[in-house]
């Protein structure tokens, strides 16, 4: 038995470095789709680009190594189960604990700055970083703690537009495939599109961030509205051949996913965050009496 | 095709490149990023190193010190040109940069620059450190430590690739060719 708040730490620490070096087996299958994809159009540029992909998937499992080098901005989300008596403030302390322990044993670059002065922290942390989204689990005796490095490429290609009710699902559409397009090869595509719909306008955005940092490839949205939406997104946004980074081909995007939340009568927010080919993501449940599982 | 190049380059070297073609480089290349251009550029320091024909890579790397004061490599990966557009054209002009490696590619006035001068921007794979890493073989030097990790880094490579001619030295982009094809295509959609 160990106390579950440095079993938070260590997890927290522990989810950091995983997510970076191993790639989550449905964004793995989704790039094989991709490779094979690409193969059967017969785009040389676009098939050597999800072959190297691949292969640098292969070398970082086989070399223990870091996928990407951009360490990201850590994000947490942590499903506290309401039969654990949590101490929110010492579990916000002990996530940022297991960050800079991450940052400074690894060692991983460090990517904080003040965003005026431009001053870095070299920890990974700061005001406001890491970003933890608290949920809670009715009489749940565990923490679930979900953990993903939100790479910059990607994090720079987010887009907020307050659409006209008038608008409706063709103008949430067009407006989802424009940032695709305006994004173009920056966010390192084949990207993972999301959508958060609805809400307020932060309330938009933190859906759109949480469907990019934390839903599987292959996950479908339980409302059958959503699920349509996301459905039609896909096919929209490969049809414009961007391709993977950008040079050409037919896989622009390897999925999208949808969240919303219910709105004003005057509003119709949507937020679009787009995440990387890498689709990093770790996930761990730790249990009352302080053991941890990570998830595969 | 694909070309084994060998640093540094020179003009007809760089003019040989084709569109879509491959290269891989063995040799030297710089490291740079958006603060070391800013102190080149904005600041107005010289790069105290002669770039003349020159190879540099967008990147800030993850790295150790050594207790000798040298550095070990970690994870080196790509980070957007994009961003550091501006800088292209007087890193040509200024210091006779002949290609640069990245992603995301380059805008319009760096495709004419690198038409009008001589150069190309090869496009590596975004996000594929791991691979990228292993054929960096070495850290020879870095100069400007209080910029870290956006210090001026050089490393010697071997078969360092391959990256695909993404803007040739004749006004031709696969980006742009791309883009402009994308947007005829969002043109003929049907969002309803």
């Amino acid at each position: 038995m160990s106390d579950i708040y440095a079993s938070i730490e260590e997890a927290a620490k522990e989810l950091y470095i995983r997510a970076l070096k191993d790639i989550p087996a449905d964004v793995r299958r989704a790039l094989s789709r991709g490779l094979d994809a690409e193969r059967a159009e017969g785009n040389a540029t676009a098939e050597r680009v999800m072959f190297t992909i691949l292969e640098n998937v292969k070398v970082a499992d086989e070399q223990d190594t870091l996928v990407c080098q951009d360490t990201g901005l850590p994000v947490f989300r942590v499903r506290i189960g309401t039969g654990l008596a949590i101490d929110g403030a010492m579990l916000e302390d002990r996530l940022r604990a297991g960050c800079e322990r991450a940052t400074r044993e690894y060692p991983l670059r460090s990517n904080t700055v003040h965003p005026l002065t431009r001053k870095p922290t070299h920890t990974n942390t700061g005001r406001g970083i890491p970003a933890v989204k608290i949920e809670f689990e009715p009489g749940g005796q565990s923490i679930d703690l979900a953990m993903a490095p939100k790479g910059s490429g990607s994090e720079n290609m987010s887009f907020l537009k307050m659409l006209n009710p008038a608008d409706g699902v063709p103008g949430i559409r067009r407006f989802v495939v424009e940032c695709v397009f305006d994004a173009g090869a920056r966010p390192c595509p084949p990207i993972i599109a999301d959508v958060g719909l609805g809400g307020t306008s932060d309330v938009a955005m933190r859906l759109a961030k949480e469907a990019s940092c934390f839903r599987e490839i292959g996950s479908v949205n339980p409302d059958p509205d959503a699920a349509a939406l996301e459905a039609s997104l896909l096919d929209l946004i490969n049809q414009t051949g961007l391709g993977p980074q950008g040079l050409g081909g037919a896989t622009t995007a390897l999925a999208v996913h949808v969240e919303w939340a219910h709105t004003h009568i005057s509003q119709n927010p949507v937020a679009v965050n787009i995440q990387c080919w890498r689709g990093e993501r770790a996930r761990a449940v730790i249990a009352a009496d302080g053991s941890i599982a990570y998830a595969s | 095709m694909h070309h084994e190049l060998r640093t540094p380059l020179n003009e007809e070297v760089v003019r040989s490149l084709r569109l879509e073609d491959t290269v891989s480089i063995t040799g030297e290349i710089f490291g740079i990023r958006d603060a070391t251009q800013i102190r080149i550029f904005d600041h107005g320091v010289a790069p105290p190193v002669d770039m003349t024909g020159g190879i540099c890579l967008h990147t800030a790397p993850g790295v150790r010190k050594l207790p000798d004061g040298r550095y070990e490599k970690l994870s080196i990966g790509t980070t957007t040109s994009t961003r550091m557009n501006r800088f292209v054209t007087p890193l040509m002009q200024q210091y006779g940069v002949r290609a640069v490696v990245g992603k995301g590619g380059l805008l319009d006035d760096s495709v004419e620059s690198m038409r009008r001068i001589g150069g190309v921007y090869l496009a590596i794979v975004g996000g594929a450190a791991a691979l990228e890493t292993m054929q960096i073989e070495e850290i020879l030097d870095v100069w400007w430590e209080d910029l870290m990790p956006e210090c001026l880094w050089r490393f010697r490579v071997k078969d360092f690739g391959p990256l695909i001619v993404a803007i040739d030295a004749h006004g031709n982009s696969l980006y742009e060719r791309v883009k402009k094809q994308a947007a005829e295509r969002v043109r003929g959609l049907r969002f309803d």
